[in-house]
């Protein structure tokens, strides 16, 4: 660093230990900020301690054990009224996870697709990739979320008028009915067929590029592979006597009942997070495609490589480079943003937690220390399996 | 799809001055699979622009008083709704002999803000320091009065887009130099100074803005001496401020590792102390390079203050949601046409912006290639 070169002084007597010494400056300067951080941290803290004495309230985690006393609307694992706010902290946490693994899924899809369409040679399909970026991104997710939420899907009719966008698939007030895999005895066998089929395929490929290094000759892996988790997994659906059939809802007297049921909430959230993220991952794609030199392409094509094999060889893991860190930090804006579940009330760990545990116990500090901290290790959990990847694809320098 | 959409071929502009058909055949026909798309477009942008054509023009209601005019089957969206209400959606429920307060300061805005976007516009350092510190302080004033003359308006009564531009506002004022410093701090030789500006920074990006929010409204008071306790806007404020400092960090950062070593040592060497070499050299052309960053943070900030709605203070978003709730506008397409309507609001400055952020960025790309 060129800040730092005042230090020497070519070798010449130290300079005295006055002002004019950056050493000692730099000690003053960093002493009198600590001081000052620390001295702040001080009065707030001692500030604290004298209010919540003076308003009676009670510190520490104790009250994760205590009985929460309310319902949640959509629990994926056991809760009830009678469990405790640490389990509804629980359960606040899994739907968060929930929301964010499935927007993040369906966002880098809708986002690949759109980046590549924007640069479609057909004028009309870039045109609409277009526009759908600069309508989506322009507008603040939380417009999205009330748009879906109680402008689309809350005046659905209800469940005797429902929609029926596909067969089986039902929409209405209530949510969205979709129909739920049911799984008998037999269907143990055809899920280890599948992992096994899984696990071979992924050997099989690695094998195969390991040959094609060592000795040139090229098998045809991924072929087999494809085969192979169709094939094995068929196989044992059929050996087990088909152990697995579709449940559709059953129309009752007020509401349906069976199939999986999403709640409106739940679909108003995923929809807002995909379409706005989805916008501007699409725009991180096309210019990462963008930034693949006209060269490489050309190069490709002079080796006789086809159209398919350019792009997945030669575009692709050039583009992906560039693509990966600002996917990651998509990613991670979208993991925070779903924290506005709390605006359209779907139970997710804000909503619970820094809403209705921190309003019947009062304790701000701890639950709002506990949800940082939680979104604080999810960004750094994501950061880190980012990183990790995409030091893996990085640029080999020689 | 067909592959050859994926290559990133620039589409070919030859055509554009080709008869229509001749344009058609390259751009939208050119081979089965082209066809297909367009042809699933077409059918696509005829499902969907009808309706919404429909329904925000055609079949809409355009005048009216009252909710009456708004009922009946097969009506579009409920315009006398907006119109109705949209001294609420700009001012909220400050006092209506006070109005001309905030008109004045969306004036002054205005005036100072046009001169400061156009590049070859004169007086241009006079300009910025006026839009970023006293402007700032003339709009405090007169909006919150409590100045001889000026009647106090407490902030529970600033509303709608008032209280978006303020948010958005005092995020950008404070957030620059604080980011500046931030980024300085995570690059300076200083131990202790690099791991604070470090800490601050990650901390901030890695929270979502509604736990800080949260923070603000509900935890801030604790930390705070009896009796002293700013009220819900100005915590909120605090909040916006610290949150977007953080990104601003990151933006004029990413500006400073764009400036080549050589500058700082030709600096040193003509003897410039380290605030010099930052404020006369390395700033000046650090935050050029990032403006477009600059710029994109900003629309971030101006789309996040919809969050503050969430701990109860009403922004034009929130407005927009206090409104609907008024019983003598209740109508069924009334949600449908107060969002579009707030879409609609918040897409024109957001688009706006970006379309700033692409001319400066373009400028700067020539400016370089030169």
């Amino acid at each position: 660093m060129s800040e730092g070169q005042g230090h020497k002084r070519n070798g010449r007597t130290p300079l005295p230990l006055g002002w004019n010494n950056p050493r000692v400056r730099s000690i003053v300067y960093q002493a009198s900020v600590l001081a000052a951080v620390v001295a702040v941290v001080w009065f707030f803290a001692t500030t604290a301690q004298e209010n919540l004495q003076r308003l009676n309230i009670s510190s520490g985690f104790g009250f994760l054990d205590n009985t929460a006393g309310f319902g949640i609307i959509q629990t994926l694992i056991p809760y009830s009224e009678q469990s405790s706010y640490g389990r509804a902290f629980l359960v606040g946490l899994i739907n968060t996870l929930v929301v964010a693994v499935i927007g993040i899924v369906f966002a880098t899809l809708l986002g690949f697709l759109i980046g590549v369409l924007r640069l479609s040679n057909n004028w009309l399909i870039a045109k609409l990739a277009a526009a759908y970026v600069e309508v989506m991104r322009n507008i603040p997710l939380l417009l999205h979320l009330f748009f879906w939420y109680f402008a689309v899907l809350r005046p659905l009719p209800g469940p005797s008028e429902s929609l029926v966008p596909l067969p089986g698939v039902l929409l209405n007030n209530r949510g969205l009915i979709l129909p739920a895999p049911v799984f008998e005895a037999g269907a143990v066998a055809f899920f280890v067929a599948f992992a096994v089929a899984v696990a071979a395929s992924a050997f099989l490929v690695v094998w195969a590029r390991r040959r094609q290094r060592a000795t040139g000759r090229l098998f045809p892996a991924w072929r087999c592979a494809a085969a192979l988790i169709v094939l094995l997994p068929a196989f044992a659906w059929f050996a087990g006597g088909a152990p697995f059939h579709l449940e559709f809802a059953v129309e009752g007297a007020f509401d349906y009942s069976g199939g999986m049921r999403l709640l409106p909430e739940f679909v108003a959230l995923v929809l807002g997070l995909t379409l706005y993220t989805a916008a501007f991952i699409g725009e991180i794609v096309r210019a990462g495609i963008q930034s693949v030199g006209k060269g490489q392409r050309e190069a490709a094509a002079s080796l006789g490589l086809k159209e398919g094999t350019t792009l997945r060889l030669v575009i692709i893991p050039q583009a992906l480079r560039l693509i990966i860190p600002p996917l990651t930090s998509q990613i991670l804006n979208l993991t925070k943003n779903s924290s506005l579940a709390v605006a359209i009330a779907y139970p997710d760990l804000v909503a619970v937690f820094s809403g209705t545990v921190l309003n019947q116990t009062g304790q701000a500090i701890e639950v709002i220390a506990i949800t940082m901290a939680v979104y604080l290790t999810l960004s750094l959990v994501t950061s880190l399996a980012m990183n990790w990847y995409n030091a893996r694809i990085a640029l080999k320098e020689r | 799809m067909a592959m050859e959409d994926v290559t990133g071929r620039p589409s070919p502009k030859i055509g554009m001055r080709a008869s229509p058909v001749v344009w058609a055949r390259r751009n939208l026909f050119s081979s089965v699979g082209n066809t297909v798309l367009t042809l699933a477009s077409l059918y696509l942008l005829w499902l969907a622009i009808p309706p919404v054509l429909d329904f925000t023009i055609f079949s809409a209601v355009w005048s009216g008083t009252t909710r009456d005019a708004c009922l009946g089957p097969d009506k579009g969206a409920c315009w006398p709704f907006i119109w109705a209400n949209i001294g609420q959606f700009i001012y909220g429920r400050y006092p209506a002999d006070e109005i001309w307060r905030v008109n004045v300061v969306f004036a002054l805005g205005a005036v100072a803000l046009v001169p400061a976007l156009i590049p070859s516009a004169p007086a241009k350092r006079f300009n910025l320091i006026f839009l970023l510190i006293i402007y700032p302080l003339i709009a405090l004033v007169l909006l919150a009065g409590d100045r001889p003359g000026l009647r106090p308006v407490p902030t529970s009564e600033w509303g709608g887009l008032l209280v978006t531009l303020v948010v958005a506002l005092t995020g950008i004022v404070v957030s620059l130099p604080l980011g500046i410093v931030l980024a300085l701090g995570r690059r300076s030789s200083m131990p202790a100074i690099r791991m604070l500006s470090v800490v601050f920074i990650e901390f901030w990006r890695g929270v979502p803005l509604i736990t800080v929010l949260f923070m603000a409204s509900v935890m801030l008071p604790l930390f705070l001496p009896e009796g002293m306790s700013p009220d819900n806007l100005l915590r909120c404020l605090v909040g916006v401020a610290l949150f977007s400092s953080a990104y601003m960090a990151e933006v004029v950062r990413g500006g400073l590792q764009a400036i080549p070593a050589g500058q700082y040592e030709a600096a040193r060497a003509v003897g410039l102390s380290y605030w010099r070499t930052m404020g006369l050299v390395v700033l000046p052309q650090a935050l050029r390079h990032v403006i477009p960053g600059i710029v994109n943070t900003f629309i971030g900030l101006f789309k996040d203050t919809t969050l503050v709605l969430i701990v109860g203070i009403f922004d034009l978003l929130g407005q927009v949601r206090a409104q609907l709730s008024d019983p003598s506008w209740t109508v069924p397409q009334g949600a449908l046409t107060a969002y579009v309507f707030a879409a609609l609001v918040y897409w024109v400055f957001c688009f706006g912006m970006s379309q700033y952020s692409n001319f400066m960025e373009r400028r700067l790309n020539t400016a370089r290639e030169r």
